[in-house]
């Protein structure tokens, strides 16, 4: 590799061994970096990788961002405070109020803190030096989406009742009997099984095939600069196409962030109000 | 004896997925295209019918991460 690629490589924090051997492609290994330390409790092993400290700065990150936008609030607001409050309003009026109704308005902290919290970490996708986000790592999102089925089960149980909330669930009300066959046991699955899991894996899905498609241009790019015949001419190529990918990607971190939240105010807005 | 012209390596999860993906692929197209067309007719059902096309493109589109997942569940 000449210097200038494995700088480029090494940015990337690639497995990018490239070189001799024909193109390597980015694997799953990519996902399970070394451990920066680890350290078990109860015995119960922790280990703090770097997917583990990029979470921790772009959290950080979002609430210093919050804090700062309304350290000082005025009535004329200034760019932070601007930007910081359109965020808020966006999920506060666009979703806990017109997608959830008049009961919606106590849950727009939750989907606020959910929305920010996800656009933090899938952004890190495309941040220099970090180039990972948490999020392609299954766990997160799944913490995520159980914490989404807890409340609106929980939302449900309380504003309906155990009974009718289940009943509900199992029995939509409105459904021919001779339906409820095959109705009940897809609504079943449907509310306590596939949502949650839809919900986990299609973040998981988006960041992590997001960081792939990056990884293949980025180290193909480098790839067709070594490779010392003809095929340099379409380095620049893939090139183009890993900045195209970029912006594809912040689109989609964007999106991402928008429809998990956007899907979390709809179950629960299920659950506030009784079917009818 | 058959000469081998060409040959494929890999893992046939990937082929697979893509058909897996062509159904929820045509599904979702369809939730989006009806929305665009409600909102187009009566641009005031927009917010209305938003929460619709989300929930209807989320059904579609479990069948797709459901395709995901089912090569390394038997992979």
């Amino acid at each position: 590799m000449t210097s200038s690629a494995s700088a480029l490589a090494s940015v990337l924090a690639a497995e990018g061994s490239g070189g001799d051997d024909g193109f390597q492609a980015p694997t799953v290994e990519e996902f399970y970096p070394e451990p920066i330390f680890d350290f078990s409790i109860l015995g119960v092993d922790f280990e703090i990788t770097r997917i583990t400290l990029i979470l921790w700065i772009a959290t950080a990150a979002m609430i210093a961002f919050m804090v700062a936008a309304v350290r000082k609030p005025s009535i004329v607001p200034g760019k932070m405070q601007f930007i910081g409050e359109s965020g808020y309003s966006l999920i506060r009026d666009g979703m806990a109020r017109d997608v959830i109704g008049p009961k919606g308005l106590p849950f727009a902290p939750f989907l606020a803190s959910l929305f920010f919290f996800i656009l933090a970490n899938n952004a890190m996708s495309i941040v220099p030096l970090a180039q990972i986000s948490p999020m392609s790592k299954f766990a997160f999102p799944l913490v995520l989406a159980v914490i989404t089925w807890i409340v609106y089960n929980w939302v449900g149980i309380r504003e309906q009742g155990a009974g009718r909330y289940f009943k509900d669930a199992a029995i939509p009300p409105g459904v021919p009997i001779g339906a409820l066959i095959l109705v009940t046991p897809i609504e079943l699955l449907q509310v306590f099984v596939i949502r949650p899991f839809t919900l986990a894996v299609r973040l998981f899905a988006n960041m992590f095939a997001g960081h792939m498609l990056l990884a293949v241009f980025s180290l193909g790019t480098v790839y067709l600069l070594t490779v010392g015949n003809f095929s340099v001419i379409f380095s620049p190529f893939a090139f183009l196409m890993a900045l195209a990918m970029t912006f594809f990607e912040l689109l989609v971190i964007v999106l991402q962030a928008y429809v998990f939240t956007v899907l979390t105010a709809t179950y629960i807005a299920g659950s506030v109000e009784p079917a009818h | 004896m058959i000469d081998v012209l060409a040959e494929l390596e890999g893992n046939i999860g990937a082929v697979g997925y893509g058909l897996a993906a062509i159904g929820p692929g045509i599904g979702v197209g369809i939730v989006w295209a009806a929305y665009i067309q409600a909102t187009a007719r009566q641009p005031e059902s927009a917010g209305l019918t938003r929460t619709y096309a989300f929930l209807g493109a989320a059904l579609s589109e479990a069948l797709a991460l459901i395709g995901l997942v089912a090569p390394f569940i038997y992979g």
